[in-house]
């Protein structure tokens, strides 16, 4: 009992000795001294919490179990900053741009901000990381009783030992864990402490060594032959195991949330990893450098039958050297206790960040804001997910009764981080990697895990059913936990490791595939995968002094000058500091985005205000925010835009309108005007020559004749005028009623040239005609039609000026049949071209007779037909084109 | 010595009932009905009374007429218009354009007499 007291003192100090380690480097940092704190060397120190009392204690274990195997679990991490350190450089790089606090933030955060991904990886990391914290409380607890009370095992008391541990480890990392609300903000403190205890174990576990192979097995050479004569040599290596174990260890490595929490949380300095990738692998040879020597000589000691786990501890216990089995018991200690610090700190961040907040904050149903009372609810939340994992990591040990290899805890912990790994690295390199397919990744490789490894691991018996092992879950062979699919004989962490991993990655390669990502989600793709395209070096760390100046600038720019002066003169009255500009506290910086927001939205109020506070970096949340805004300003801008064009357009057809009244009106009275010149000509001589008749004595019979005739004449003229004006009316009013019949075009043309012909005024006209063209058979008005044609000879036998007039009708058959009206005449001026067929227009002298209404009348008729009348141009004579459908359809009106 | 009538008018009925009535008045009439040359024809003919139409081929009525009046050859000559256009419009154009008389078509002969009598009387002796 002595001896306990003497360990528990010596254990107590230890302690001490790191509290006040943690405390001064905590102190020196908050003076601005942290240089020293952040050497390489203490970065690469820190990453030693990889090595737990599963690789100090257990590495010998497994030796004896397995030979030289438990080289695989340092191979692997040793690989990995080795050869893969551009891929841990990425993380560091996308953990600082990103700002990320866990694992869990970084696949959530990667595939669009998804809270379901974090909270699923928070359950993952703490599922997979209780049973190690167990196994920490377990390896301290067992190494107490090999100091106690010899190979007896007291449950009493190892009960007890293990909840001292782990309260003093909750309070350990409560502590130094959450001083800071920021959990970006490094714990100085812990990772001072926590490099200590590396050096601490890597001495212990050295001294150890170097007492055993020349202080037992008598030198190199010594040790060389005794390995070679024991049954380690004789293990033959698994090929497929290492491999498994190697790619096992380097998916941990990169997935732990303990080795993220001080590889990339906890990293300041990117060059730190160039150090740390010789380094390291330096410190994991020297830690396994000894292993199978004293493997060795513990079977050879110690008597059959002893724990192996702990021949470290029994080995210098045997000799008698209690010094030295102290010191190796001080080393077995700092491994387990650093190793549940960081790992309680990296699992409460993702806990409290994505399960207690959330859940907070809607059922405070308030917006998060950045006030004392939240800061408080978070250290909260913090400091209890801290206990509660510790005490869970307890739980678990207290359940599995601690029975269980070290070595074996470890891998299947190790088994199930990896499943991380798959979301990790296509999000980190591939751009088409989907929220969908990280949480079916996710979901599928974790699934198998639990259910061939995880599930299994508690004992036969214990939640899978022995029948499920032998048979499979109701007889179906190919589920057996462990021989899915039919596969047997594989060793079961590897069956778990090829299975889980394949179908995750698989899942989260196929429904990435098959999923189409959100636009935050791609954004964040991109953000991550080109990481270096967007981030520059090492970010300053400057003094965060609000400006308030800045922010008075930029208030003006964007209140203007008055109202933003205004508003800051009344806060520095309010806090009465004396001066124009008041301080910047959290009420008025709130005030201030207030104001902001009702001009530019509350998401560009608050990420302007950060900028200039904080020196905050601007998320791509925020710019989601700002960009959403924009888009809504402007459609609101184009909403209006579109308004006063509607306005103008609506203004610019009621002053058409309103022309085309005027004109209209100008028109009309053009119109009468020259219906009144137009009935009078006639009248005039009508009244002067009736009157002549009356008056006048002494008239010659010939003179008699003429005048009546002339007043016949005009009474003829008279009559026609009015019966075109009625004409007319009626077809411009759309009042004609069409008669529609068949005919043949040539039996219209003929119809039309004689009565033509029949007129006595005008010249004689030769007509050519085409009569096989002609033979076309219509359906339309041919009254109608033929009244166009007759007008078309009249117009010719009136006004062609050539000496033998003559007109060409050329008929083009067709669905629309063209006739054109060609003669031998001058043809008409571009002016008259213009307006010959508006009313009483006529080109050229009045003798022709016609009142100018006639080609008005045409278009007028052809557009009732669904065709036209035009002048053709350009053939020498005047020329008319008729344009008629060959069958009249009402559509073509 | 005979007076002269000029008549410029384009409607060949009209030309021929005016020239029937005039002359049997004992009025030598000449007669026009081409609006562009009208002008030359006044100044190179000047007549003691001109009879004039408002619709010309190539020129109007009242153009002659301002023409006329800025002649100082013909700007004391009595004009008598005659429009089918029977708006008051018109009577004002022509007033402004300096008319002495203006008569609608159609007119009563004996009307239409009297106001060539009643110009011919006023007009300046030459």
């Amino acid at each position: 009992m002595t001896m306990l007291n003497t360990l528990v003192a010596v254990c107590s100090l230890y302690a001490l000795f790191l509290f006040a380690i943690a405390f001064a480097a905590d102190r020196a940092a908050m003076r601005g001294q942290a240089r020293w704190l952040r050497s390489p060397l203490v970065y690469t120190l820190s990453l030693s919490i990889y090595c737990s009392a599963w690789t100090f204690y257990g590495a010998v274990g497994s030796a004896v179990r397995t030979g030289f195997e438990y080289l695989a679990i340092y191979l692997g991490p040793s690989l990995v900053l080795m050869g893969w350190w551009w891929i841990l450089r990425k993380l560091v790089r996308i953990g600082r741009t990103q700002r990320l606090t866990s694992v869990a933030d970084l696949i959530s955060s990667r595939y669009g901000k998804s809270n379901l991904l974090a909270v699923g990886v928070t359950i993952l990391a703490v599922v997979g990381t209780t049973p190690y914290i167990a196994l920490q409380l377990q390896s301290v607890t067992l190494s107490f009783e090999v100091f106690g009370v010899g190979d007896i095992v007291s449950g009493q008391e190892s009960g007890h030992t293990a909840l001292w541990v782990a309260a003093g480890l909750a309070l350990f990392t409560v502590i130094f864990g959450t001083r800071n609300l920021d959990a970006n903000e490094r714990h100085n403190g812990v990772v001072m402490a926590i490099a200590v205890e590396a050096v601490v174990k890597l001495a212990a576990l050295l001294t150890v060594g170097i007492f055993v192979v020349w202080g037992l097995l008598g030198g190199v050479s010594g040790a060389l032959e005794r390995i070679d004569a024991s049954e380690l040599g004789q293990w033959r290596i698994n090929g497929g195991r290492w491999t498994g174990m190697i790619v096992l260890s380097g998916a941990a490595f990169l997935c732990l949330p303990r080795i993220f929490q001080v590889l990339v949380v906890e990293n300041d300095n990117e060059t730190h990893l160039r150090t740390a990738s010789w380094a390291f692998p330096l410190y994991l040879g020297l830690m396994s450098l000894f292993v199978v020597p004293i493997a060795v000589t513990g079977l050879e000691l110690l008597p059959a039958g002893s724990n192996p786990d702990l021949f470290v501890l029994t080995v210098p216990l045997s000799q008698g050297r209690d010094g030295l089995a102290v010191l190796s018991f001080l080393g077995g200690f700092s491994s387990a206790t650093s190793m549940v610090i960081v790992a309680a700190i990296a699992l409460s961040t993702m806990v409290s960040n994505h399960v207690v907040m959330p859940l907070f904050l809607r059922f405070a149903k308030r917006g998060a804001k950045v006030s004392g009372d939240v800061r408080h609810v978070v250290l909260l939340a913090r400091r209890l997910s801290i206990v509660g994992v510790v005490m869970l990591g307890y739980l678990y040990y207290r359940l599995s009764g601690g029975g269980a290899a070290l070595s074996s805890i470890g891998e299947v912990s190790f088994a199930g981080v990896a499943q991380v790994l798959p979301a990790m690295l296509g999000g980190i390199f591939w751009r088409g990697g989907s929220r969908v397919g990280a949480l079916a990744g996710l979901t599928l490789g974790f699934g198998c895990w639990g259910y061939t490894l995880f599930l299994p691991s508690f004992g036969a018996g214990v939640f899978v059913p022995d029948s499920w092992m032998v048979a499979g879950p109701f007889g179906i062979a190919w589920l057996r936990p462990q021989a899915l699919f039919g596969i047997e004989g594989m060793d079961p962490l590897l069956h778990t490791v090829v299975w889980s991993l394949t179908l995750n990655a698989g899942g989260f390669v196929l429904a990435s595939l098959a999923s189409f990502p959100r636009p935050l989600e791609r954004l964040q793709g991109a953000q991550f995968v080109n990481v270096f395209d967007h981030s520059t070096g090492p970010p300053r760390w400057s003094g965060k002094v609000a400006q308030t100046e800045d922010l008075m600038i930029m208030a003006q720019r964007i209140l203007g000058a008055r109202d933003a002066q205004a508003l800051f003169e009344h806060e520095a009255r309010r806090q009465a500091t004396g001066g124009t500009l008041p301080a910047p506290t959290p009420d008025f910086l709130e005030r201030l985005e207030r104001e902001l927001a009702g001009s530019v939205g509350a998401a560009t109020a608050h990420a302007m205000v950060g900028q200039i506070v904080g020196g905050m970096s601007v998320s791509v949340e925020d710019l989601m925010a700002v960009a959403d805004e924009t888009a809504q300003l402007m459609e609101y801008s184009a909403r209006l835009e579109a308004q006063s064009q509607e306005l103008a357009r609506t203004a610019a057809k009621l002053r058409e309108a309103n022309s085309k009244l005027t004109r209209l009106s100008v028109q009309k009275d053009a119109f009468l005007s020259q219906i009144s010149h137009e009935l009078r000509t006639p009248m005039t001589s009508i009244r002067a020559f009736s009157e002549i008749l009356r008056d006048a004595d002494g008239l010659t019979p010939q003179e008699h004749g003429k005048y009546a005739s002339i007043i016949h004449d005009e009474a003829i003229r008279l009559t026609r005028l009015l019966d075109d004006l009625l004409d007319l009316s009626v077809l411009e009013n759309g009042q004609v009623n069409l008669n529609l019949r068949p005919g043949l075009l040539s039996d219209v043309l003929d119809r039309a040239v004689a009565a033509a012909a029949a007129d006595e005024h005008g010249a004689r006209v030769r007509i050519w005609r085409d009569p096989r063209a002609e033979e076309v058979m219509l359906n339309t008005d041919l009254d109608r039609l033929s009244q166009v044609f007759i007008n078309l000879v009249a117009n010719t036998r009136k006004y062609c000026d050539a000496a033998r007039p003559r007109l060409d009708i050329r008929v083009r058959p067709g669905a629309t049949v063209v006739i054109d009206f060609i003669d031998n005449g001058a043809g008409l001026s571009a002016e008259a071209q213009d307006v010959i067929f508006e009313k009483f227009s006529r080109v050229s002298d009045q003798k022709a007779g016609g009142a100018g209404l006639g080609l008005a009348i045409c278009r007028q008729i052809m557009t009732r037909l669904g065709g036209e009348v035009s002048y053709l141009s350009g053939q020498g004579g005047t020329a008319f084109r008729v344009v008629v459908p060959a069958r009249y359809a009402v559509a073509a009106q | 010595m005979t007076k002269r009538v000029m008549l410029i008018e384009d409607e060949p009925n009209i030309i021929e009932a005016i020239g029937f009535i005039l002359s049997r008045e004992g009025l030598t009439v000449d007669t026009h009905s081409d609006g562009t040359t009208a002008n030359d024809k006044l100044r190179a003919n000047r007549p003691d009374v001109l009879i004039l139409d408002v619709m010309l081929p190539g020129k109007s009525g009242y153009d002659i007429l301002r023409e006329l009046r800025d002649d100082a050859a013909t700007a004391d000559l009595p004009v008598l218009m005659l429009t089918a256009r029977g708006q008051s419009r018109d009577r004002e154009t022509a007033e402004r354009a300096g008319v002495s008389a203006f008569m609608t078509k159609p007119f009563s002969n004996a009307e239409m007499l009297d106001q060539v009598r009643r110009l011919l009387a006023s007009a300046p002796r030459v």
